[in-house]
């Protein structure tokens, strides 16, 4: 085990240890602010087992994926069309890109009051909000991606005569992938936060509702168990999708 | 990479460039095209005028908001308090976050205790925070303070790390010969030879900064931009969502454009001496 490895258990342990003993230990932190880890461990329990706001962990982690994987499908399939439009024909760009430029700095969660007053506090009105906060990092990243490929390959392609299709997925594409990934990695991130956002806002299922519930009860150890499965599903799909960038890009190692 | 080599395009490629002419006159033809479809789907009557107010709507609402008050504030005092609050979080963000990163940078152990507990709370969105924000901070300035913290900082403390990671060895090389201390070899070698990563660092936190302000004011929040359009949303006025939207997105794009020029400015700076 190298000195890091070591270095970063120890620290984890140590921050384990810091937490009880302010919380447990000697009360200097109160329940009513931080949980102890006896409360946080009832609580994870309650929520997997019996239920809390409505449902149990798994219904609230599945509505927030499905939302997510919904609003981010939809972000993409638009998006990365369009990016790629842009990117390769400087007339559409042109035509574009200043009415993007307008829709760029209103940052996704200005989206949520907008959304609610059009489609209300149900799925719909989330999916919109996650549209518009993964659908711009996906244009840019597409755009910039097909604008950065090198004029060699373009010409070969030509030359070789790839045309339609095949030079769009067999070339364009592939050519393209690193910042495309780069892109829907930063989508996939916003889509999570701006979600979050929006459940707390206002909803009857999901993380963000499970944080709302927790703070409207003052229940500072569910607030936890909230947040800690915030992180678990947003690291589980940034994992995801690194697996699916690891596939479809296996031939720049092969 | 690209950029050096001019694509060899001929005039019918799509690729090939346009004379500034042509960029001008699509750029203006989409602009028109999209407030002349947004004005024809207000105008059909299709959707209500509540819910689909026409630009010009807007935009008198938008001035009537500078004058009357909503939501208890006109629209300029909303703003300097969410500039205000902005200004604490971002920069208590930048204060601890650089210091951090440049520290974790020359201290290896540093590095290694704090890295695994960054990564940890990586994947917490900014916006998780708000119910701990609210609990501990109250909804005045201290909770949405610290959610634009827990936006603004990731970006501050890994930019500095980084930059502070990528100085040239013989630089170091060169300051232990001369028997630098700890303390002057981070203020006067790794702090200058990052400069460049830090305010790239600095722009992407200003941003999300900006963005987590506006989340914390629709959901904690009792004035400021994202509180008067809750309560725009509450009266069902979309045209007072809409100067909302415009508002924090006008300031977003003034955010960026100066960070944009200290970090031009800087570059040139760097590039002369």
């Amino acid at each position: 085990m190298s000195r890091r490895t070591v270095v970063g258990i120890a620290t984890l342990l140590a921050v384990a240890g810091l937490w009880y003993l302010l919380t447990a230990a000697t009360g200097w932190v109160g329940s009513a602010r931080f949980p102890n880890p006896a409360e946080f461990g009832t609580a994870v329990k309650q929520i997997v087992t019996g239920g809390y706001a409505g449902a149990r962990i798994h219904e609230h982690v599945l509505q927030s994926c499905k939302l997510v994987a919904m609003g981010f499908l939809v972000a993409v399939s638009v998006g990365l069309p369009l990016g790629l439009l842009m990117g390769w024909n400087r007339r559409a760009e042109a035509l574009i890109n200043p009415v993007f430029l307008i829709i760029r700095p209103i940052p996704p969660l200005a989206w949520i009051p907008l959304a609610i007053v059009w489609l209300g506090l149900g799925d719909g009105a989330k999916i919109m909000v996650i549209f518009f906060a993964a659908f711009v990092p996906s244009v840019i990243n597409t755009h910039a991606g097909i604008r950065n490929i090198e004029p060699f390959l373009i010409e070969a392609a030509r030359m070789l005569g790839v045309r339609g299709p095949r030079f769009v997925f067999g070339v364009l594409l592939p050519a393209a992938a690193p910042l495309i990934f780069t892109g829907l990695r930063l989508s996939l991130q916003a889509s999570w936060t701006t979600l979050v956002a929006a459940e707390l806002v206002g909803a009857l299922l999901g993380l963000g509702y499970v944080l709302n519930a927790a703070a409207q009860d003052i229940f500072p150890a569910m607030i936890l168990t909230g947040m800690v499965f915030v992180a678990l599903s947003g690291a589980a799909s940034t994992w995801l999708l690194g697996r699916l960038e690891q596939r479809v890009t296996r031939w720049r190692t092969a | 990479m690209s950029g050096s080599v001019p694509a060899p395009a001929t005039p019918m490629d799509a690729r090939a460039p346009l004379d500034p002419a042509t960029r001008w006159r699509l750029g203006l033809a989409g602009l028109v095209g999209f407030l002349a479809l947004w004005w024809a789907v207000a105008a059909s009557g299709l959707v209500p005028k509540a819910f689909m107010p026409s630009p010009v709507d807007v935009a008198r609402q938008f001035a009537r908001l500078l004058q009357e008050p909503f939501a208890g504030h006109t629209l300029q005092t909303h703003l300097l308090s969410s500039i205000g609050r902005y200004l604490m979080g971002f920069g208590l963000a930048v204060a601890v976050g650089l210091p951090l990163g440049l520290l974790m940078g020359w201290f290896r152990t540093l590095d290694a205790i704090v890295t695994p507990l960054f990564e940890g709370l990586r994947y917490v969105a900014p916006i998780a925070w708000v119910p701990f924000a609210a609990l501990w901070f109250g909804t005045g300035i201290g909770g949405p303070t610290l959610i634009i913290f827990a936006g603004a900082f990731p970006p501050c403390v890994i930019n500095a790390y980084r930059g502070a990671r990528q100085v040239e060895p013989y630089l170091i090389e060169a300051a232990r010969m001369l028997g630098l201390s700890n303390a002057r070899m981070i203020v006067q070698v790794l702090l200058p030879a990052a400069v460049p990563s830090i305010i790239a660092g600095v722009r992407v936190s200003a941003g999300l900064g900006w963005q987590s302000l506006v989340g914390a004011e629709l959901i904690v929040a009792s004035s400021g931009v994202g509180y008067l359009m809750v309560k725009g949303q509450a009266s069902i006025s979309t045209a007072i969502v809409m100067s909302g939207m415009v508002a924090i997105g006008v300031v977003g794009l003034l955010i960026d454009v100066g960070v944009r020029q200290i970090e031009s400015a800087v570059n040139r700076r760097r590039g002369k001496g």
